[in-house]
């Protein structure tokens, strides 16, 4: 089984994100992760989705997929020639005697400190999710009181774009 | 022809008032021309009107003749300009009638069929029929009243979400959010039913919506940026199935039901009779190539001819047009037609390669499929390439001389099903429409009625969905009045929907119902006796030992005629008792052996070369010959 990324074009209507996830869990997909939001064109959202597959029955899911009315175009991002990034917010025991550790921690990873407790530290941080989970590999030893992740994004390299073509680019 | 009735009469006094008086919003009453025009070219200017106004308008604008429902609650205000339009509502008894009755009607005409229901238990009523219509890629439209949009997600008296239950049953659905969008939404509903790979759509329109004030315009300008059906095959693929059309030995042409979608049966006739190639057509197609047709092997499938069944898993090529390699015709995939290359076309991207490989996927609508292969095959002939199919047509031969279709008389003297069906067959002729319910008898009916014309067999195959042989009868009838309709029902289907008959009664539909009465659920007690020991857990209906219902006096008590047959001596004259009715719907019960099997079978789960020509009974086939 392989991770794959679909960037998905869909109308920005009501419904539209249950209609999709509904169609992976009935054709027996799991999704890893799923992010959604609107996109330069108002009328458009891209659901970003995560799906850990083979890629025969991934070819049938897609297919399913573009039979949605409200889907508008299913691009699979090669990891190669794409960025993709997630968003972390984790929440860290941090007491005087460890929180000098932890921030160092902090700068190795590039990430941020956004809120400040007497016990604990709360750390935002983006990036692949190969380097988050080194982050809290590294993080785990102080003892992770709560986290969130929100789902991937991502999108391609170079200067070609993913739109949703001339039905909707007058929109 | 058919016999006024309280009903139709007010609906005809309903039209000629629409059309007299110009206040009432039915204008095409009085200038509809006979034969209607595209729904496009029928413009209006925007006039005031109400959201259910605009609902019914908008059906008139879209050419519907009928639609079948019950009013309730939330679908309330559209009931009151459907009883002045010139679109004739048929109250059903139940809204799973509605349901099945649109399909029948779409199945029987080509159109698309149109049913209405009020919001929670009417909406959940519907459900069944449509997840039939989708299994079977009927053009079905379903118009339900929502509660009205404040009480919306607050577990109103009689809400349910009806679009939320649909969503993996429909080819989309719609809740319509204010009354300007109703013309759209209309006009996209039938375009997407429609259109491409046909399917049911249902409009949900809550109540506040159908009574808000809006105006109407027509036609509108639909907006479905993410739905492009390729109607279209690309021609390297057309070449290239050609070219292994004209060099394979044993092709077999494997014939779906896209083919009477895509209305190319014509086209089939001339395809198959230019290469000579044999075909086979599953239970959604039959009809598409005349049954008597030398170069017809028969059904494929589970209860599929041997001839059939071997022609597919013993071939080099399968030409699959608008077919999709279900489970009842493949058996056991992976052992299923192991040595043959497949051309795959259909129109649903999606089933190509679903669930066989394919050498040559082929998307596209099966008349243009064709039409491109006739052509490409032409030229393959012209340029000398032509493979000699003499062996091949040998040994089908072979098997369908040693391994025709058949049935042995019962040995306790009952009446043989497979009797009953097969005079019913050859005395009503191939004019008519027949309509089976689920079951032992609609493969009996698949078998012995031989099917000459397209879109004169109408039955549930995907969903198997028993209880649709009488109201799909009553819709096929409404679409198709001059054309003699005939269900074949078992009878435990016929105990599901049979209420609907009441319905035909009073608005004179003169459907026949021929229900083949074993006394038992017959195509489960078939597999308890093959498949476990001959217990016969709750398959005993009751309707022989204690006759209840006595179906002569149901049928009466619904306003039909009721007739009996017990003996092969009366099966002629009371088949012929029921052509003379026309007046009235009639309803003949054949009480007939509960022994009887459907042979021959590939049982569940095993491969085709498994086939049973009849219990205990293996075709005997030489390996050489094949």
């Amino acid at each position: 089984m392989t991770m794959h990324t679909l960037s998905v074009l869909v109308e920005n209507k009501p419904g539209v994100l249950a209609r999709v996830s509904g169609l992976f869990s009935r054709r027996g997909f799991n999704i890893d992760s799923l992010a959604v939001g609107e996109t330069e064109n108002p009328d458009v959202s891209r659901i970003t989705i995560v799906v850990n597959a083979e890629s025969s029955p991934l070819e049938q899911v897609t297919k399913q997929l573009n039979k949605l009315v409200n889907v508008l175009k299913i691009v699979e991002l090669d990891p190669q020639v794409s960025v993709a990034r997630e968003l972390l917010l984790v929440k860290v025991r941090a007491d005087r005697s460890a929180r000098s550790q932890v921030l160092e921690t902090v700068n190795l990873f590039r990430a941020r400190v956004v809120d400040v407790a007497p016990d604990t530290l709360t750390i935002e941080a983006t990036g692949t999710p190969d380097k988050l989970d080194a982050l809290l590999r590294d993080l785990e030893a102080f003892g992770i009181k709560e986290m969130v992740q929100s789902g991937l994004v991502a999108i391609g390299r170079g200067s070609r774009s993913i739109t949703a073509g001339p039905a909707l680019r007058a929109a | 022809m058919t016999r006024p009735t309280p009903e139709t009469l007010a609906h005809t006094a309903r039209r000629a008032r629409a059309a007299a008086d110009p206040t009432l919003d039915v204008d095409q009453a009085a200038t509809r021309p006979a034969t209607p025009a595209a729904p496009a070219v029928r413009p209006a200017a925007a006039t005031p009107i109400s959201g259910a106004g605009s609902l019914v308008r908008s059906l008139e604008a879209l050419e519907v003749d009928v639609v079948f429902g019950i009013p309730g609650g939330a679908i309330l205000p559209a009931y009151d300009p459907l009883y002045d339009s010139t679109v004739r509502h048929i109250l059903v008894r139940h809204e799973q009638g509605a349901g099945h009755a649109a399909t029948g009607y779409a199945q029987a005409t080509g159109k698309v069929g149109v049913c209405i229901a009020t919001s929670g238990p009417g909406a959940t009523n519907l459900v069944t029929p449509i997840a039939d219509a989708y299994m079977d890629s009927v053009a079905m439209v379903a118009i339900t009243g929502q509660v009205a949009s404040p009480s919306i997600g607050t577990d109103a008296f009689q809400e349910a979400d009806i679009q939320g239950i649909t969503l993996p049953i429909t080819k989309h659905n719609f809740l319509v959010q204010n009354a300007e969008e109703i013309p759209r939404v209309l006009a996209e509903a039938f375009h997407l039913a429609s259109s491409g790979r046909p399917g049911p759509v249902l409009v949900d329109i809550p109540k506040d919506v159908l009574q808000a004030s809006t105006t109407f315009s027509w036609p509108p300008t639909l907006d479905l940026p993410g739905y492009r059906p390729t109607l279209h095959p690309h021609g390297k693929q057309i070449r290239e199935a050609a070219r292994l059309m004209a060099a394979a030995r044993r092709p077999v042409l494997y014939v779906g039901g896209g083919v009477l979608k895509a209305g190319a049966t014509d086209g089939l006739r001339r395809l198959a009779e230019l290469t000579g190639i044999p075909v086979v057509t599953t239970l959604m197609a039959l009809g598409a190539f005349p049954d008597s047709h030398q170069q017809h092997l028969g059904m494929p499938g589970m209860h599929g001819t041997v001839a059939a069944v071997y022609g597919l898993q013993k071939a080099d090529l399968i030409v699959a047009l608008g077919a999709r390699f279900d489970d009842r015709v493949t058996g056991k995939l992976d052992s299923f037609a192991p040595d043959a290359a497949v051309v795959h076309a259909d129109i649903d991207p999606a089933e190509i390669g679903k669930n066989r490989h394919v050498d040559v996927p082929i998307v596209g609508d099966a008349k243009h499929v064709i039409d491109e292969l006739i052509t490409a095959v032409t030229a393959e002939r012209s340029a000398g390439r032509t493979a000699d199919l003499g062996d091949w047509w040998t040994q089908l031969n072979d098997l369908r001389n040693r391994y025709p279709l058949g049935y042995d008389e019962p040995v306790d003297g009952t009446l043989s099903p497979q009797y009953v069906i097969k005079r019913l067959g050859e005395i009503v002729g191939p004019d008519a429409i027949f309509v089976a319910g689920v079951g032992q008898h609609q493969m009996w009916a698949s078998q012995f009625i031989s099917y000459e014309k397209p879109y004169t067999w109408l039955n549930s195959g995907g969903l198997g969905t028993m209880g649709y042989a009488v109201p799909a009868a009553m819709g096929a009838k409404v679409g198709k009045p001059d054309t003699v309709v005939w269900a074949v029902d078992g009878d435990g289907c016929f105990q599901m929907t049979n209420q609907e008959l009441a319905t035909c009664a009073l608005e004179g539909i003169p459907v026949k119902i021929a229900v083949i009465n074993n006394g038992n659920l017959g195509m489960v007690r078939q597999w308890q006796t093959l498949f476990y020991n001959e217990r016969y857990s709750n398959t005993e209906l009751g309707t022989h030992k204690h006759r209840i219902p006595d179906f002569v006096k149901l049928a009466e008590a619904l306003g039909c005629v009721g007739l009996r047959c017990e003996s092969a001596d009366d099966v002629d004259k009371t088949i012929a008792a029921a052509m003379e009715i026309n007046d009235a719907p009639v309803v003949i019960d054949f009480v007939v052996g509960k022994d009887a099997m459907v042979w021959p079978m590939v049982a569940a789960g095993t491969s085709n070369d498994e086939i049973m020509f009849a219990r205990g009974v293996r075709p005997v086939f030489d390996e050489d010959d094949i």
